[in-house]
C-alpha cells in the first residue's frame, strides 16, 4: 500500500460526500415537483410526455398501483429488448451486419438490462448491433435506473407522510428522474468522457495495419453516451467486453476517478433526500456514514490484498513489490483498480476495470461480501437506499425494544406487517445466490463451464450468482456463462433478486405512509448518531454477512490459506 | 392472598424459583414438547424437527452400528434438552400465575344468590334462591351482611360494607352504595354489614374473578403485537439459516468432502435465534406477572407493550402528586385583627370538624399559639356542620358565631346574603362582584385569598359575628421525592400532566412545585378526553388513571387507561387494566414495567443474534477440516477436536437458555435516563457482550468437554 493510493482513497470519498449534498437537494426538489434551474427547458418536455401518455401527474397511486404500474413497465421493457435482440438483423444501425442473438442470450440480455444488472454473457462489439446497443441496451440503462431511484423515493416517502393512502405517482416519478436527473447529469459527463478521448460516433469499425504488419478491426461506436449512464445508473454494461479496462471506455487516470464518482454520485445523494424528506439531513447522514464505514472495511481490506502481492510469485524470486498486478491496466495500478473493484460491487455498478478473477482470493473476496450484503454501500441507484432502509428496519426491530419502546423508525412503528415483508425482500438473496450456486457446482452442466479447479473454481460459480441475484453484473470471469444453464438460472437470479426485493418493499413503503407519526422525545431511539451507525453496521454484518460464511471458507477464505502454504488453483 | 400482596410487591425472581413452582414446572417441560404446543413457537418447533431427525439416525446408526455413536447420542440429547430448557422457561414463568390462579379459584366456591323475581316489585323480602352461575345480565339480587356477592354489578339500592380481600388481597372493608362513583360491586367479595341490591351487570363466565383467573393463569395468553412482529423476524431468520446449512453439502461435495446431517443439524440449531425464542414467552407471561405482583391487573398484553411507549402521563393532583389532605399551614389576618385572635376562633370552630383539614387547623393552632382543646359542653355550643350547600362550617358558642369555609361562601354569609351556590370551591375569588366588596376587610380577604390561591394554597375564610377575621392557607403538600421522579420521566422524553380541579392559579403553584410538564386546570371529564385527543393527534400514547363513571370516555380514548378498583364498573370496563389498590401513583410504575418487557424482549433478542459469530468460528473450521485442512486457522478458540467443537457449541447453546431464565422472569434493570444512554449500556452489555461471551464459554466448555474426556 502507498501513500499515493490511500491519497487517491481518501479524495476519492470526499468527493462523494462533497456532491451527496447538492444532489439530494436537486433530486428532492425534482420528486417533491418543485422548480428547478432546469425547469424552464424540460417543464414543456415533461408535460408534453404526460399529455402524449395520458398520465395526470396530480393523481397519486395506492402503493399497489404504483407497483402494478412498475411490473408492467418493467415487463413490456423487456419484452421489447428481447425482441430487438432477436430481430436485430433486420433494424438499422447494424454496419457490422451482427445477426439475431440466441433466445436463451436474449432472454439473460434482457432480463439483466431490466434489473439494472447489465450482467453480459456476450461480448459487446461482436454482439450487439448500434441500434440494439442505443435503443435496448442504453434505454434500459436509464429508465431500470430510474426505477430504482423512483421506488427509493416512493419509500422514503412512506417514511415521510403520515396518514396518507398514496406513495406517489411511478410514472410522474420515472418521467422527472430520467428527464431532470439522468439525462442532463450523463450528457455533462458523456460531454467530458469524448474530451478524455473516448469515441462517440456510428461510424463502422476501423481496419488498421498494426507494426508487425497485422491486419486488426478497431471497434468503435456511441460509446461515450453509454459509458455516462452506464456509471451514473450503476448498470455496468460496457460497450466492450472489456468494459472499463478498455481504452476506449475509460482512457485515462481522469476519467477513472470520474467514472467511480460517478458510481456513487446519485446513491450518496439519495441518502441526503432521504434526510431531507423526512425532515431531519442528520437521518440521512447516518445512513450514508453506515455506508461508509462498511465501504472504508472494504476498501483497506482489498487494497491490503493486492497490495500484497503473489507469494508464489515471490517464492520464485519475483519482484512483488509492485502487488499482484495480473489482470490489471497498468494506467490504473493497484490502488485505482481495488478501489475500482470495492465500488463497482459497492454500489451495483458492475463496470470493472481489472479482472476480479485475477485479485488474490481475499481482495476478490471484498467484491463479493458486497454484493452478498445486498449492494447497500452506496448500492444500485435507488436498491441501495431501499437495501439499506430494510436493514435499519431490522436494526432497529432487532435492538429497538433496548429503549424500552416497542419499535419505531422516524416515527414510524414497526410492527408484524413492516417486519414480515423486510424478511420476504431479504430472503430471497441468499436463496438465489446460495440455492443457484449449490446445484450449479454438483451438476456437470454448471461445472463444465469453470475454468478453474477447485476453491477458485467454486468463487467463480458463486461470484456469478451472488453477481446476478444482486443485480451488479460484474463477472469474476473465468466461466463460460453464454450456456443454456447459466443463461437461464442467471436470469431467474436476476428478475427475483429485484423484483422479488421490490414489491415487499413498496408493501412497506404503502403501510408506512398510512401509518401516524409518533412524536419524537427523549426516549424515542435516536437514529442519526455514531451508536446507530454501529448498530447498523453490526447487524449488516452479522444478519446479511454471516449467512455466508460457510460459502466464503469453502471459497476465497480456503484458497487464501491454501495460497499461503503454497498451493495455488 | 392477604400475605402474597405484602410480600409478594416488588419481590424479586426469587419467589418464581421456589420449589413449589419449580416441581410441577419440571413435569410441564416435558408435557410442552407436544408437537401441537411446541408448532406456536417457530424457532423452537424446527429445534424439535430436526431432533427427532436426529434421533431416528441415531436410531438407525444403533441398530447398523455405524458412524460415531458416543458423539452422536451426547448431541441429541443436548437437542433435547435445548428443548426441555425451553420449556422449563415457560413453565417458571406460568407457575406463579397458576398458583395465583387455584387461590381465585377457591373463592370461586358455589354460591348462591338471593334473586328478586320481576324486578324486585315484590318488595325485598320476596327474594328467591338461585345459583350464581345462572344469573343473567340484569338480573336484580339481594345480597345481605354474610353473604358473597354472587357476580359482578352496579348497587341500585342500599349501602354496605364489603371485604374485597378476595379480589385485592386488603381486608380492610370498603363502603359500597348506590348512586356516585363507589357503586360496582365485585361477585366473590363479601358484605359484611347492612345490605344492598344490585343490578347483575356480567353474563356467567365473564365476571372479573373468571377474567382475572383467566389473565393469571396466562390460559388465554395471547401474543402481543410486538411479540407477534419478533416471532416473525425470528422465523425469518430460521429460514435464512435454513438455506444457509441445506446449501452446505452441495458446497462440499464440490470440495469432495461430506458432512454427516448430525453436523448440518448441530449447525443449524446453534445458528437459529434458539435463546430469545426458548425465553420469548417466558419474558411476556413474566411481564404480565410482575403487574399481577404489583396488584394491577392488565386486561391484555397490548395494553402492556403500550404502558412502554408511553409519552404522555395524566396524573391526578390529589393521591399522586400531593398527599391527599391539604394541611393548615398559616394564619392571616387582616389588619386590625391579631393573629392569635384569628387562631383562637379558627381552633374553636374547627374543634369537632372531624376533616383532615380541620384536623389540621387544631393542631396549627396548637403549634404556633399553644391553644388547647377546650370542653365545649358548658358553652352552649351548637356547631354547624359542613355541608356541599353551604360551604361553610362553624360554631355558635357562648353567644358569638364564627363561620370558616370558602371565601365566597363566608363573604356571603358575612353580607347576609346567603352563599354563592354557583360559584365552585377553590375557583372561589373570581366568582365575587367586585361591586359587593366594598368594605375594606372584604377587599383584603379577597386580596390575601388571591395570594394563597396563587402561592398553589387553598384559602379558608374565618369571620366571627360577622366580622371577617382573615383567611386560614390551607397548603397542597407535594408528595416526597415526586420532583426528582417527574425529572427522571421528562430523561425518558415523558411528558406529566397533572389534572386537577383547581383554579389555573392554583394549579400553577403547585405544577412549579412538583416539577410536572404541564397542567390542566378546573378539569371536567370532557377537558380531559379533549386532551387525551390532542396529545394523540400529535402522536404520542397517553396514559392515564381515573375511577369514576365520568372518566369513561377518557379512560377508553387513552392508550393506557388504568381503572381504579374502588370505581364504577363503567370505569373498569373502559380501562385497559384495573389497579386493585386503587392507588393512582402506580401509573409511573406500570410505565416502567411496560419498558422493562420491551428491553428485556431486545436486550435477548440481541444476545442471540449477536452468539451466532462465535458458534460459526466453532464449528465451520470442525465441519470442513477433514478436507480442507487449511481451515484450521479459523479455530480461533483453538478447540481441541472438531467432534468437541461441535459438541461445546451445541452445550453452550443449551446452557445459555438455563443461564438466563433469571434474566428473562426477573427483567432488564431499567434505569430512568435517556433513550441514548440506556441503549449504549444495553448494546455494550447484551450485544457486544453477546459477540464475546460466547467465544469464552464455548472455550470452557471445550476444555471440560475434553477433561472429562466426553469425546
Amino acid at each position: 500500500m502507498t501513500v499515493n493510493g490511500w491519497i487517491l482513497i481518501l479524495l476519492f470519498a470526499a468527493l462523494v460526500a462533497a456532491v451527496a449534498r447538492p444532489l439530494g437537494g436537486f433530486m428532492t426538489r425534482v420528486f417533491t415537483g418543485e422548480r428547478t434551474l432546469l425547469s424552464p427547458v424540460l417543464r414543456p418536455v415533461e408535460r408534453g410526455l404526460y399529455r402524449l401518455a395520458g398520465v395526470d401527474e396530480k393523481t397519486e397511486q395506492h402503493w399497489v398501483t404504483y407497483a402494478v404500474a412498475m411490473l408492467l413497465f418493467n415487463l413490456a421493457g423487456m419484452l421489447l429488448l428481447y425482441g430487438m435482440q432477436r430481430v436485430q438483423g433486420l433494424l438499422p444501425f447494424n454496419p457490422q451486419g451482427m445477426a439475431a442473438v440466441p433466445a436463451d442470450l436474449a432472454f439473460n440480455t434482457a432480463a439483466s438490462f431490466t434489473t439494472n444488472t447489465n450482467w453480459q454473457n456476450y461480448g459487446g462489439e461482436g454482439t450487439m448491433s448500434y441500434f440494439v446497443q442505443m435503443a435496448g441496451l442504453t434505454v434500459h440503462n436509464f429508465v431500470s435506473a430510474a426505477t430504482g431511484i423512483a421506488l427509493a423515493v416512493a419509500l422514503v416517502r412512506g417514511f415521510a407522510r403520515a396518514g396518507c393512502r398514496t406513495v406517489g405517482n411511478f410514472w410522474v416519478d420515472l418521467t422527472r428522474c430520467t428527464l431532470y436527473v439522468l439525462l442532463p447529469l450523463s450528457f455533462v459527463v458523456a460531454l467530458f468522457l469524448v474530451w478524455q478521448g473516448v469515441p462517440q460516433t456510428l461510424g463502422a469499425a476501423v481496419d488498421a495495419t498494426t507494426l508487425e504488419g497485422a491486419k486488426q478491426t478497431i471497434a468503435l461506436g456511441p460509446v461515450a453516451s453509454q459509458e455516462a449512464i452506464k456509471m451514473l445508473g450503476t448498470n455496468g454494461g460496457g460497450f466492450f467486453n472489456a468494459n472499463s479496462a478498455h481504452p476506449f471506455e475509460n482512457p485515462t487516470a481522469l476519467t477513472n476517478l470520474i467514472q467511480m464518482l460517478s458510481i456513487f454520485a446519485l446513491g450518496a445523494g439519495l441518502t441526503n433526500l432521504f434526510g431531507r424528506m423526512v425532515g431531519d439531513e442528520r437521518q440521512g447522514w447516518a445512513i450514508l456514514a453506515a455506508m461508509g464505514v462498511l465501504f472504508f472495511l472494504g476498501v483497506t481490506l482489498a487494497y491490503w490484498a493486492e497490495a500484497q502481492g503473489n507469494p508464489a510469485l515471490t517464492a520464485l524470486g519475483i519482484d512483488t513489490a509492485a502487488g499482484n498486478m495480473e489482470g490489471k491496466e497498468t494506467r490504473f495500478g493497484i490502488a485505482a483498480s481495488a478501489l475500482f473493484a470495492v465500488v463497482t460491487t459497492a454500489a451495483s455498478c458492475g463496470a470493472v476495470n481489472a479482472m476480479h478473477d485475477s485479485f488474490m482470493p481475499l481482495g476478490g473476496m471484498v467484491p463479493m461480501i458486497n454484493m452478498m450484503l445486498g449492494e447497500i454501500i452506496i448500492g444500485g441507484v435507488g436498491a441501495g437506499l431501499y437495501g439499506m432502509l430494510l436493514f435499519a428496519i431490522i436494526a432497529l426491530f432487532v435492538a429497538g425494544l433496548m429503549v424500552g419502546r416497542t419499535p419505531e423508525y422516524l416515527g414510524k412503528k414497526l410492527e408484524a406487517k413492516e417486519v414480515k415483508m423486510t424478511m420476504l425482500a431479504v430472503l430471497c438473496l441468499p436463496v438465489m445466490m446460495l440455492g443457484w450456486t449449490a446445484l450449479a457446482v454438483v451438476l456437470d452442466t454448471g461445472t463444465a463451464s469453470m475454468a478453474n479447479a477447485g476453491p477458485h473454481g467454486f468463487s467463480e460459480a458463486l461470484y456469478a450468482y451472488v453477481s446476478a441475484a444482486a443485480n451488479n453484473g460484474s463477472a469474476f470471469a473465468g466461466l463460460t456463462g453464454n450456456t443454456l444453464w447459466y443463461n437461464l438460472t442467471l436470469a431467474v437470479g436476476m428478475l427475483v433478486g429485484r423484483f422479488f426485493v421490490i414489491v415487499p418493499m413498496l408493501a412497506i413503503a404503502g403501510s408506512l405512509a398510512a401509518k401516524t407519526r409518533a412524536a419524537a422525545s427523549a426516549g424515542t431511539f435516536p437514529t442519526h448518531d455514531t451508536l446507530f451507525v454501529g448498530l447498523l453496521v453490526g447487524v449488516i454484518l452479522i444478519v446479511g454477512g454471516l449467512t455466508f460464511f460457510p460459502a466464503l471458507a469453502l471459497g476465497p477464505v480456503v484458497e487464501h490459506l491454501a495460497m499461503n502454504a503454497g498451493t495455488l488453483f | 392472598m392477604e400475605s402474597q400482596k405484602k410480600t409478594g410487591r416488588r419481590s424479586s425472581a426469587s419467589t418464581m424459583l421456589d420449589p413449589a413452582i419449580l416441581v410441577p414446572a419440571l413435569g410441564d417441560s416435558v408435557r410442552k414438547l407436544d408437537p401441537r404446543l411446541m408448532v406456536r413457537n417457530p424457532v423452537m418447533f424446527c429445534v424439535e424437527a430436526v431432533a427427532a431427525l436426529t434421533t431416528l439416525l441415531l436410531l438407525r446408526d444403533l441398530a447398523t452400528g455405524a458412524g460415531n455413536i458416543g458423539f452422536a447420542v451426547q448431541i441429541v440429547v443436548w437437542l433435547w434438552f435445548t428443548l426441555l430448557f425451553a420449556n422449563f422457561a415457560e413453565a417458571v414463568a406460568e407457575g406463579r400465575g397458576k398458583a395465583q390462579a387455584a387461590s381465585l379459584r377457591k373463592t370461586k366456591t358455589e354460591t348462591n344468590a338471593k334473586l328478586l323475581p320481576n324486578n324486585g316489585e315484590g318488595g325485598t323480602d320476596r327474594w328467591q334462591t338461585v345459583p350464581a352461575t345462572r344469573l343473567k345480565t340484569g338480573d336484580l339480587v339481594l345480597v345481605e351482611a354474610g353473604d358473597l356477592i354472587p357476580s359482578d354489578g352496579e348497587v341500585v339500592e342500599g349501602v354496605a360494607s364489603v371485604n374485597e380481600a378476595a379480589i385485592t388481597g386488603e381486608s380492610a372493608p370498603v363502603i359500597r352504595e348506590s348512586g356516585g362513583d363507589r357503586s360496582a360491586v365485585t361477585g366473590g367479595t363479601q358484605v359484611i354489614s347492612d345490605w344492598i341490591k344490585v343490578r347483575i351487570t356480567a353474563a356467567p363466565g365473564s365476571t372479573f374473578l373468571d377474567r382475572m383467573i383467566a389473565l393469571v393463569e396466562g390460559a388465554q395468553r395471547q401474543k402481543t403485537p410486538n411479540e407477534i412482529a419478533l416471532n416473525i423476524l425470528l422465523a425469518g431468520m430460521t429460514i435464512i439459516f435454513v438455506i444457509a446449512v441445506a446449501t452446505i453439502p452441495s458446497f462440499v461435495a464440490y470440495a469432495g468432502g461430506s458432512v454427516s446431517v448430525l453436523v448440518l443439524v448441530a449447525l443449524f440449531v446453534t445458528l437459529i435465534p434458539t435463546t430469545i425464542g426458548a425465553l420469548l414467552s417466558a419474558i411476556g407471561i413474566a411481564g404480565m406477572d410482575r403487574l399481577v405482583r404489583f396488584n394491577v391487573l392488565a386486561m391484555s398484553g397490548r395494553a402492556v407493550e403500550a404502558a412502554g411507549d408511553v409519552d404522555t402521563l395524566l396524573l391526578d393532583k390529589t393521591g399522586t402528586i400531593t398527599l391527599g389532605n391539604r394541611q393548615a399551614s398559616e394564619f392571616l389576618p387582616v389588619s386590625g385583627v391579631a393573629e392569635r385572635d384569628l387562631a383562637d376562633a379558627a381552633q374553636l370552630a374547627s374543634l369537632v370538624d372531624e376533616t383532615p383539614e380541620g384536623r389540621s387547623i387544631v393542631v396549627l393552632a396548637k403549634e404556633k399559639y399553644g391553644i388547647r382543646g377546650r370542653d365545649m359542653a358548658d358553652r352552649h355550643a351548637h356547631f354547624i356542620p359542613f355541608s356541599a350547600q353551604t360551604r361553610i362550617s362553624g360554631i355558635d358558642a357562648d353567644g358569638s358565631a364564627i363561620r370558616k369555609g370558602a371565601v365566597d361562601a363566608v363573604l356571603a354569609h358575612v353580607r347576609g346574603a346567603g352563599p354563592t351556590v354557583a360559584a365552585s370551591r377553590g375557583g372561589a375569588v373570581a366568582a365575587i362582584r367586585p361591586n359587593a366588596l366594598a368594605d375594606a376587610a372584604e377587599r383584603e380577604v379577597t386580596a390575601i385569598a388571591e395570594r394563597v390561591a396563587k402561592a398553589g394554597g387553598t384559602p379558608l375564610a374565618v369571620a366571627r359575628d360577622g366580622r371577617l377575621l382573615g383567611v386560614i392557607h390551607l397548603k397542597d403538600v407535594v408528595k416526597g421525592g415526586i420532583r426528582e421522579r417527574f425529572a427522571a420521566l421528562r430523561q425518558m422524553g415523558i411528558k406529566t400532566v397533572m389534572i386537577t380541579g383547581d383554579n389555573p392559579m392554583t394549579a400553577a403553584a403547585i405544577a412549579a412545585e412538583a416539577g410536572v410538564d404541564d397542567f390542566l386546570a378546573q378539569a371536567t371529564p370532557e377537558a380531559k378526553l379533549q386532551l387525551i385527543r390532542d396529545e394523540q393527534a400529535k402522536g404520542k400514547l397517553v396514559a392515564m388513571c381515573g375511577d369514576g363513571t365520568n372518566d369513561a370516555p377518557a379512560l377508553a380514548q387513552a392508550d393506557v387507561g388504568v381503572a381504579m378498583n374502588t370505581g364504577t364498573m363503567a370505569a373498569r370496563e373502559a380501562g385497559n387494566m384495573v389497579d386493585l389498590d386503587s392507588d393512582p401513583t402506580k401509573l409511573i410504575e406500570i410505565v416502567e414495567i411496560g419498558k422493562q418487557l420491551l428491553m428485556t424482549r431486545g436486550a435477548l433478542t440481541t444476545f442471540s443474534i449477536a452468539n451466532d459469530v462465535a458458534k460459526y468460528f466453532a464449528i465451520i473450521p470442525a465441519m470442513f477440516l477433514a478436507f480442507y485442512p487449511q481451515l484450521g486457522a479459523l479455530n480461533v478458540m483453538g478447540l481441541a477436536s472438531p467432534e468437541s467443537a461441535i459438541l461445546s457449541a451445541i452445550i453452550f447453546n443449551a446452557l445459555v437458555i438455563v443461564a438466563l431464565i433469571p434474566l428473562a422472569l426477573r427483567g432488564v434493570r431499567y434505569r430512568p435516563v435517556g433513550a441514548a444512554s440506556l441503549l449504549r449500556r444495553n448494546l455494550l452489555v447484551y450485544g457486544l457482550g453477546g459477540i464475546v461471551i460466547p467465544f469464552a464459554g464455548i472455550k470452557a466448555i471445550d476444555l471440560i468437554v475434553n477433561a472429562i474426556g466426553l469425546v
